[in-house]
């Protein structure tokens, strides 16, 4: 009973959710407007479902391009500053004041060099991910424990041997942890490029739905951005279970 | 001639700051067992440091194997207080990888791995830990963990064994299997041991000659031989003799702490 209701909970919540909202709207009589009821999105779902799927597909694969690129760059960028307590001085400031900057003040300049379209979504999506991945990489090599550390330059171990043996795999569990929030943060990053400067894209077909008051076609673009996001963490948080067990494992013993 | 041997070193970890040791000198013969004892914070891990050429002396001269020691040695092997076991490798892996590190291992280990393994395998059952070669750390209490430990620091045929403070996280009962564990191992096959205790039975018990060291910074007091007639057993450390060797020790060390 116990693990049924916990496997099902997400979904009664979210099944709460659009009920409550649903009641909300007829029984004050919102009008679409203002505020669509779910039936409503559904209907244009189903109405708009073609292009909605192009807009869609378009945001995906923009998302995933700036995602792969903020992974790689992350990864890069972490194993430097997390290795070297020289560089994670000096790198840190700057890395933190660049992530400060909210990336849509950011889009224009994008525009400017890149011109209207994907070039630019891509890369706000890869600007606004990378940091996690750079934190939780170097988080994890630095953490390194000095004994280990010891033990292994004692055996003549170079640096590279002790971040390959020891650095890395120890900083897969953060490095993976990463990811989940860097997929998450990609979205955001691709549907605001969009809005600003795109005729693609979920963020262009908001932007394009508002601008002619059919907001049951922005609550759609809204909700299909907050499945996709959805799905992409429970996969990256599947894939990190699957890489990392050992640092997941049941401390009463049981894996 | 004397296989580790220091003269008059000292160690300072900031250039011109206080110095952690002063004025240490001693000699260790090849195959010879030595305890090191003091009270805490008084750089007996800083010795450790210093023969395994992990950090240079700021003063005086360390000799390993006759050489000046002028970087880290690939002849040592070292376990400390924490198992620092990888969790992510089998016990059995985890036992392995000096030998991905140090040559002529290193190079040879795709080649001869299953001749490896079985070493490392014989030497696991030696320490008590057949049938856990595949087990992962976190699937071993805390004393199978340290023997394991061991196990790495001697896969290599280490000329000479450091341990800082190996047993101090285990209970009584577990520590004492263990000292029987390495001495039995050591008596199998000599090697040269430095471990550096707070426990003086651990190291009447286990030891040849005994160093006691003052506070900071760390000096060489009292050097003690042990002369208990080996293989010791258990039963020793309950006779006149070691009970001796452990009050006259404690003296020394009650000494330091009070001044």
């Amino acid at each position: 009973m116990r693990p049924n209701l916990v496997k099902a909970a997400p979904w009664l919540v979210v099944l709460a959710m659009f009920l409550l909202w649903e009641l909300v709207c007829a029984g004050f009589d919102i009008p679409e407007f203002l505020l669509p009821a779910p039936s409503a999105v559904w209907k244009v779902g189903v109405l708009q479902f073609e292009p909605i799927m192009m807009h869609a597909t378009q945001t995906f694969l923009t998302t995933l391009a700036g995602f792969a690129i903020a992974v790689v760059v992350g990864l890069l960028i972490g194993m430097a500053v997390g290795s070297s307590p020289l560089l994670y001085r000096a790198m840190y400031p700057l890395l933190v004041g660049f992530n400060s900057i909210p990336k849509v003040a950011f889009v224009p300049v994008l525009v400017v060099w890149f011109g209207i379209g994907t070039v630019p979504a891509i890369l706000t999506a890869f600007l606004i991910s990378f940091f996690p991945v750079v934190v939780n990489v170097a988080t994890g090599l630095a953490t390194l424990e000095p004994e280990l550390e010891d033990v292994l330059r004692s055996l003549g171990a170079s640096r590279l041997d002790i971040l390959g043996k020891v650095g890395l795999p120890r900083a897969m569990p953060y490095f993976f942890a990463s990811l989940k929030v860097a997929i998450t943060l990609a979205f955001v990053g691709s549907v605001i490029a969009e809005t600003v400067a795109s005729n693609l894209g979920i963020g262009y077909l908001m932007m394009s739905a508002s601008s002619s008051m059919n907001m049951p076609l922005v609550f759609a673009g809204l909700i299909v951005i907050g499945v996709m996001g959805v799905v992409m963490y429970e996969l990256f948080a599947l894939v990190e279970k699957r890489m990392t067990g050992w640092a997941h494992r049941n401390p009463n013993g049981a894996t | 001639m004397s296989f580790v041997k220091f003269e008059n070193v000292d160690l300072a970890y900031a250039p011109g700051g206080a110095l952690a040791i002063e004025n240490v000198s001693l000699e260790v013969r090849e195959g010879e067992f030595v305890a090191v004892v003091g009270p805490s914070g008084c750089g007996k891990s800083t010795l450790m440091k210093l023969i395994s050429g992990l950090r240079m002396p700021s003063g005086g001269y360390v000799y390993v194997d006759g050489r000046q020691v002028g970087g880290p040695l690939k002849i040592v092997g070292m376990a400390f207080q924490n198992a620092n076991l990888l969790p992510w490798r089998t016990t059995l892996d985890n036992v392995m990888l000096p030998l991905e590190i140090v040559e002529p291992y290193r190079s040879t280990l795709k080649k001869a791995r299953s001749r490896y393994e079985a070493e490392a395998r014989q030497l696991l059952a030696r320490v008590g830990l057949a049938g856990f070669e595949d087990k992962y750390p976190w699937e071993l209490s805390g004393g199978m963990q340290q023997r394991a430990s061991i196990c790495r620091a001697l896969i290599h045929q280490p000329r000479l064994l450091m341990l800082d403070e190996p047993f101090g996280a285990l209970d009584a009962f577990t520590r004492e299997e263990l000292w029987c564990m390495l001495r039995d191992l050591w008596q199998l096959q000599p090697f040269t041991v430095i471990l550096v205790t707070h426990d003086l039975r651990e190291a009447v018990f286990l030891a040849d000659t005994v160093y006691v060291m003052s506070k900071r910074p760390g000096r060489i007091l009292v050097r003690r031989e042990i002369e208990l007639p080996r293989p010791r057993d258990l039963d020793v450390t309950y006779t006149d003799a070691f009970a001796g060797h452990v009050h006259e020790l404690r003296e020394h060390i009650g000494r330091v702490r009070a001044t």
